[in-house]
């Protein structure tokens, strides 16, 4: 017979009061509400260029933009990092670079209004519900999970 | 494999703790206001885009509000024409929109979850689903909430950009009791 719901281990008597004070533990320790849900920082490539990491916020394009004109028609993959964006790319017309290119939106020699995050931030959704369970207070965001989409 | 008196009683209290916890934990991590950008803590503070780039406020705070996420209603926003994003950008892309429901029963003893095309095609093309996320078939793609969790199937979304994972009720949303003998697709 199946184990019915695997998110409960039943075999475990403790299991469901461990999970519910791990994660109300994890979350009052990592109260430090900050970015918007869903905001994206990209670190692939830019700090080994000199770079400060790229901070994409969904909230602005999604305003904009339905979700299906970037992840249908431009080939974003729905994974944190999972893009291999560069610059050259991004020059050629594609990614970002299929509006950002001074006609649709500004044009790729801002370079720093893209590049706007702090130094050493990794790629990350930040503020996923993962990240929020999971990440501990002070930690980076490198988890599995937070990388993860 | 069977389950005591016992057994029930204690899944139906570590359930009811992990349900309580996980709305505290949504009421505690999405209280307050949008925060600005510059103490966001992923911009750079001393950087330049901080006084050009959209404070998040100034977008969201006209929008219908949320008590989780962005804190804004995004399908109420596009729906009520708060919003009106451009579905393409070449004139010539074809724009697919679907309006049929699903009704998921196999959730153990929770609520059974409806999903509804309609807003998801909204936002999405077909293709951003099927058939690399999920199976066209209904009932062909085996999702359990680890998975979810985890960042597969409906995760891929929820919980990174579209409503957390916290709202549990959003998708379990209809008591079995009340589904009848609706099909499961309706």
């Amino acid at each position: 017979m199946s184990s019915g719901n695997r998110f409960f281990n039943y075999r475990r008597p403790c299991a469901g009061l461990t999970l519910a004070l791990m994660i109300l533990g994890l979350t009052l320790a990592s109260d430090d509400s900050r970015a918007e849900y869903g905001d994206i920082v990209i670190n692939n490539f830019s700090e080994q260029a000199g770079m400060a990491p790229v901070i994409f916020p969904h909230w602005f394009h999604r305003i904009r933009y339905r979700c299906k004109v970037c992840h249908g028609d431009l080939g974003f993959q729905f994974q944190a990092g999972g893009n291999k964006i560069d610059m050259l790319k991004i020059i050629e017309g594609e990614y970002c670079g299929a509006c950002h290119n001074g006609e649709v939106a500004w044009p790729v020699d801002n370079c720093n209004l893209c590049h706007s995050g702090k130094p050493g931030t990794p790629t990350q959704v930040h503020e996923s519900t993962l990240q929020k369970l999971l990440v501990p207070a002070g930690g980076t965001g490198s988890t599995q999970g937070a990388t993860k989409k | 494999m069977t389950y005591g008196a016992c057994d029930v009683l204690n899944i139906s209290v570590r359930r009811i703790l992990l349900t309580l916890t996980l709305t505290l934990c949504t009421a505690w991590t999405h209280a307050g206001e949008w925060k600005s950008l510059l103490e966001d803590g992923i911009h750079d503070p001393a950087g330049p885009a901080i006084g050009i780039l959209q404070q998040p406020a100034e977008a969201l705070g006209i929008l219908p509000p949320d008590v989780t996420g962005n804190k804004v209603r995004w399908r109420k926003a596009l729906e009520d024409g708060y919003i009106n994003p451009r579905a393409s950008l070449a004139p010539d892309t074809r724009i697919r929109q679907l309006d049929t429901n699903i009704l998921m029963r196999n959730t153990g003893d929770l609520p059974y979850v409806l999903f509804p095309h309609k807003p998801h095609t909204e936002w999405l093309d077909c293709s951003n689903c099927h058939e690399r996320i999920f199976k066209s078939k209904t009932g062909a793609t085996p999702m359990t909430m680890l998975a979810i969790l985890n960042g597969q199937y409906c995760g891929q979304c929820h919980g990174a950009v579209a409503f957390p994972l916290t709202e549990c009720g959003r998708c379990h949303s209809v008591p079995a009791t009340e589904a009848g003998n609706a099909a499961s697709v309706r």
